[in-house]
Parts: structure tokens; C-alpha cells; sequence
């Protein structure tokens, strides 16, 4: 693996939709449609210039054809939330072989409002359909929350350390005028918020939000001519990695092999340790998957994720913040956070984030796929090493 | 229970249905590495081999996490609590399942804590669900 890594291939161009939250005067397709022109604009590109497009949910060539662009390259790799990590993973694949010079991942989903969206169609023949949705794991907040309560345990761990996780997110949305959820709360109080799904309370799930995002990847050779060159983010490492489909058959319900798996490869081709981290995006649908992370990546060691965040360590001023733009669970959750996540990190890279934090050289981005179904891992830098 | 959706059998996965409407909890043994799995296919999900065995189990286990779910979907009834639970049978493989017969509070969930399989009847199909038992140790 030596095109595709150490800083050859480049961010551009990246941009969300100018609003998100609630939208519902704009389909899916157009959310997509807008944060691709913005990241275009962004790269001081055009649509002329794009040979690739990407993206997951709907067929990339209903983007392609939206936009009026003819890709020669095209990518659907559709794998849940976490997509997007393996997007930007294979546009610099394609771009470092030449199958493609310049590449428009894009995402975009009417989460909440549900406008041009197709009906959620349940299919009770499928393993899932039959081992598990009898059985009320059917929803993202009865399904993916299933494993909690055994991490928790086997660490002596408890629900507080769940709604440290929230309350450390929320210091970092108070702040963000984008930010869905803003008022600053306390462990007592993400408590006694409404149940959700024992263990989980309200502020323990993430937000449901329309809203979407674009990247711009080229090669670093190209971004040097380009205006989007000025402020570019390489690509120093990355990996991906998956189980399966059903949340039951995780081959070990405290960890994730996938997170293990996707996170080594990305550290072990950027050539970075987890000491050079500067920044950590944590994909967090629900509050106990930064727990997971922080440990499944090596960032802490086993049982010790809790208090690394109750301690305040990623928080404002803190040895590894994290989820800086307040996360799923207070920023934005359309349904697929993914592109959301990288986006925080290539603010935070380029110094232009709303709530920034001085110095940041490097940034991995974790994300998560369906129920611990996939993973993707980037790291991501302003300087080429 | 308060309703849910009912699962479809496929051909691979019938003889399972098959068995929880008999009152039998049937999931599958290689018999070339000799390892249970779940769920239901017609070749070994560790070996890859093709001679594959159905076998009854002991329908015992031990309860490993769970969530009370206090926001069901239709169809089942959204009103009533739901113990959706991860269950290891002592034959190894896991199941998502839910558990009965008490009140659904934590403190009536121990993790760790012994249970026993019984059916329950959903649609036209019978689902294995869980009851904690002192008597299952």
C-alpha cells in the first residue's frame, strides 16, 4: 500500500449544506446536490472537473445525473454510517491508480423529515428479519444499545459513565451555533431524562436531523495548482473492516473487532502513534460507542474509557478532544453521521471550526457502520509528513 | 409479550422454525469441527463444511445484556416494556431473544443470571423466548 497513503491524495473541497436540523422543504437528492456545489466552490472547482462521484444510500449515478456530471469512476459502497470513511478511502485508491483525477463524495438525507426518501420496508425473511426484529430489536435505539450493558459490566462501569460521555459532548455544542441540542447538563440531569431503552435516557441517543455534506479528493500534486490547495487535508492513513449484519452474533459484545481491525490499519499506514493524535471524531450514535472506541482504537486501556472522560480529557483543554463539534448525540445525526464526522475534522485541521482548538496537526475520525456491523478509520492531516 | 413482527422461515431455516412450534429449541452442530452455531445455514459458519446436524439443546443459558425498551414499534404494543436481551446458550452460540415472567426492572435482571427457553406463540410461528431460573443453574 504506497499510492494511496502519506499524504498523496487530498480534501480539496469540503462543505455541509448551509443549514441543517429541520428541512423539510428540501428532498434528499437536493441536500446532496447542495453540499456537492458548496464543496465544489470550496475546491474553486467546477462539476466539469469531477471524473469520480461516490456516495451511499442512494445509486451514485443519481448524484452524477442530479449534478449534470459523467463520472468514469463510480462508488456505492454502502456499509451504514460509516461509509463515507471507506468513500474517501477508495476515491484515494482510485485516484493514486488513475482510475479517477478528481473525486465528489457527497451525502445527504431528509433523516427527520423524511422528504423524497423511500418507506422503511422491514423484510422478515432475512436472518435479521427472522433471529431478531421479533423480538423488538428493529430500531436503532432497542438494537444497537443491546451490548451496553455487558461493557459496562465487565468493566465495573455504570450507567454514569454513559452520561459523562453526553454531558463532555454537550460542553463543546453549547457553544456551536449548529449545534441541534445546546443546553449545557449534567450527569443528574441526562439521568432523569426520559428512558429510551434501558440503560439509555433521551440525551443518550443521538439527534434526528436532515442535513448533508460533500468532499472534493484529488491528488496533492493537482491541490498544489488548485485554489482548494491553500487549505488541504491529506490523507495519511486508513482502514475498514466489518462483522456482520445482526447485532446478536458480534464475536465479542464488550469490543469490536471491527474498530480493532479498521483503526491498526489506519495508525500503521499513516505511520503515526496514538500519541500523535491531536484531535479524535468519534462516530457516537449512542453513548456508549465512544467507550468503545477510545478503547477498541488504543487510546485507553481496557475499562478505562469511562474515566479518561469523566477526568475531562476530551473535553476544552483536554489531552485528546473529542467529538468537538458536540457529536450524533448534541451536533447532527441524519441517519448516516459519517460525512458529518470528517467534516468536523477537516474544520478543525484547516484552524475553521466553530468551536476550534488551537494546534491541530492531526486527526483520526472513527466511524461505525449499521448495529457494530462495519468500520472505517481515517487519519487525516494539514501538512503532508 | 405484546406482539411484534413475525419472522418468514426460508428453506435453510425452517427445521428451526419447525422445532419452536414443537415446544424445541433446534440449532444446528458441525460435525466435522463439532462447534454449534447459529443462525440457521446448511454449512458450518467456522469450517465452511457441508455436514451439518440438527440437534434439540438444553434451551439453558446465561443472560448477557439487555435493554428494557421502553419505546416498542408497532406491531407490537407500544405501551408495554419490552426486555430485549442477548442470551449465550451453554452450547455456545447466542441469540437475541426477549426476557419474561417478571417485571421488567433492572434489578430483576442480573447479567450472568441463569435462564431457561419457552416458546411463545407470534402469527403463525412460535418464538424462543427467555424466563430466569434459579432452577437452571
Amino acid at each position: 500500500m504506497t499510492g494511496m497513503h502519506g499524504g498523496r491524495i487530498a480534501i480539496v473541497g469540503a462543505s455541509e449544506t448551509t443549514e441543517i436540523g429541520v428541512l423539510p422543504d428540501r428532498a434528499m437528492i437536493q441536500l446532496h446536490a447542495e453540499a456537492a456545489l458548496s464543496a465544489l466552490a470550496d475546491a474553486g472547482l467546477t462539476a466539469a472537473d469531477v471524473d469520480g462521484v461516490s456516495t451511499a444510500g442512494p445509486m451514485p449515478f443519481e448524484v452524477s445525473h442530479h449534478l449534470g456530471i459523467t463520472p468514469r469512476w463510480l462508488d456505492g459502497t454502502m456499509v451504514g454510517g460509516c461509509s463515507f470513511m471507506l468513500l474517501v478511502r477508495h476515491a484515494a485508491a482510485a485516484i493514486a491508480s488513475g482510475a479517477a483525477d478528481v473525486v465528489l463524495v457527497t451525502h445527504g438525507e431528509s433523516g427527520r423529515s423524511r422528504v423524497g426518501v423511500a418507506p422503511y420496508r422491514h423484510n422478515p425473511a432475512s436472518p435479521a428479519g427472522q433471529f431478531e426484529a421479533p423480538f423488538g430489536a428493529l430500531a436503532p435505539y432497542s438494537t444497537f444499545t443491546v451490548p451496553a450493558m455487558r461493557f459496562l459490566h465487565e468493566r465495573g462501569m455504570t450507567r454514569r459513565d454513559l452520561a459523562e460521555v453526553v454531558v463532555a459532548q454537550r460542553e463543546w455544542a453549547v457553544d456551536n451555533p449548529r449545534a441541534f441540542r445546546r443546553k449545557p447538563t449534567t450527569v443528574e440531569q441526562v439521568l432523569a431524562d426520559p428512558p429510551i431503552a434501558y440503560p439509555f435516557t433521551r440525551d443518550m441517543c443521538c439527534v434526528v436531523t436532515d442535513g448533508g455534506g460533500a468532499l472534493v479528493l484529488t491528488s496533492a500534486e493537482r491541490a498544489a495548482d488548485l485554489p482548494g490547495g491553500a487549505h488541504a487535508v491529506y490523507l495519511l492513513g486508513s482502514g475498514e473492516a466489518c462483522e456482520g449484519p445482526m447485532m446478536s452474533q458480534m464475536e465479542d459484545v464488550g469490543s469490536f473487532g471491527a474498530f480493532r481491525r479498521a483503526s491498526a490499519e489506519a495508525l500503521a499506514t499513516a505511520s503515526v502513534s496514538h500519541a500523535d493524535i491531536d484531535l479524535l471524531m468519534a462516530y457516537d450514535a449512542f453513548a456508549h460507542l465512544p467507550l468503545y472506541m477510545l478503547e477498541d482504537i488504543g487510546f485507553v486501556g481496557r475499562g478505562e474509557s469511562g474515566a479518561f472522560i469523566a477526568e475531562g480529557n476530551t473535553r476544552k483543554g483536554g489531552t485528546l478532544p473529542m467529538n468537538t463539534n458536540g457529536g450524533g448525540l448534541s451536533y447532527t445525526h441524519t441517519g448516516m453521521y459519517g460525512m458529518f464526522a470528517i467534516q468536523e475534522a477537516v474544520r478543525q485541521l484547516r484552524g475553521e471550526a466553530a468551536v476550534q482548538v488551537p494546534g491541530v496537526e492531526i486527526s483520526f475520525v472513527q466511524g461505525v457502520g449499521l448495529f457494530f456491523g462495519a468500520a472505517g478509520s481515517l487519519v487525516l492531516s494539514n501538512r503532508q509528513p | 409479550m405484546a406482539g411484534g413482527t413475525v419472522p418468514v422461515p426460508t428453506p435453510e431455516t425452517a427445521p428451526f422454525w419447525a422445532g419452536a412450534l414443537a415446544g424445541e429449541l433446534r440449532i444446528q452442530q458441525c460435525d466435522s469441527c463439532g462447534k454449534y452455531y447459529f443462525y440457521p445455514r446448511p454449512f458450518c459458519r467456522y469450517c465452511q463444511s457441508r455436514d451439518v446436524s440438527w440437534r434439540t439443546v438444553s434451551g439453558l443459558g446465561r443472560l448477557v445484556s439487555y435493554v428494557i425498551n421502553y419505546r416498542p414499534l408497532p406491531p407490537a404494543d407500544p405501551n408495554e416494556p419490552q426486555v430485549i436481551a442477548l442470551v449465550e446458550l451453554d452450547e455456545g452460540p447466542r441469540m437475541m431473544t426477549n426476557i419474561v415472567g417478571m417485571s421488567p426492572e433492572p434489578g430483576n435482571l442480573p447479567l450472568d443470571g441463569r435462564v431457561r427457553v419457552e416458546f411463545e406463540q407470534r402469527g403463525d410461528q412460535a418464538l424462543p423466548v427467555f424466563r430466569l431460573s434459579a432452577e437452571a443453574a
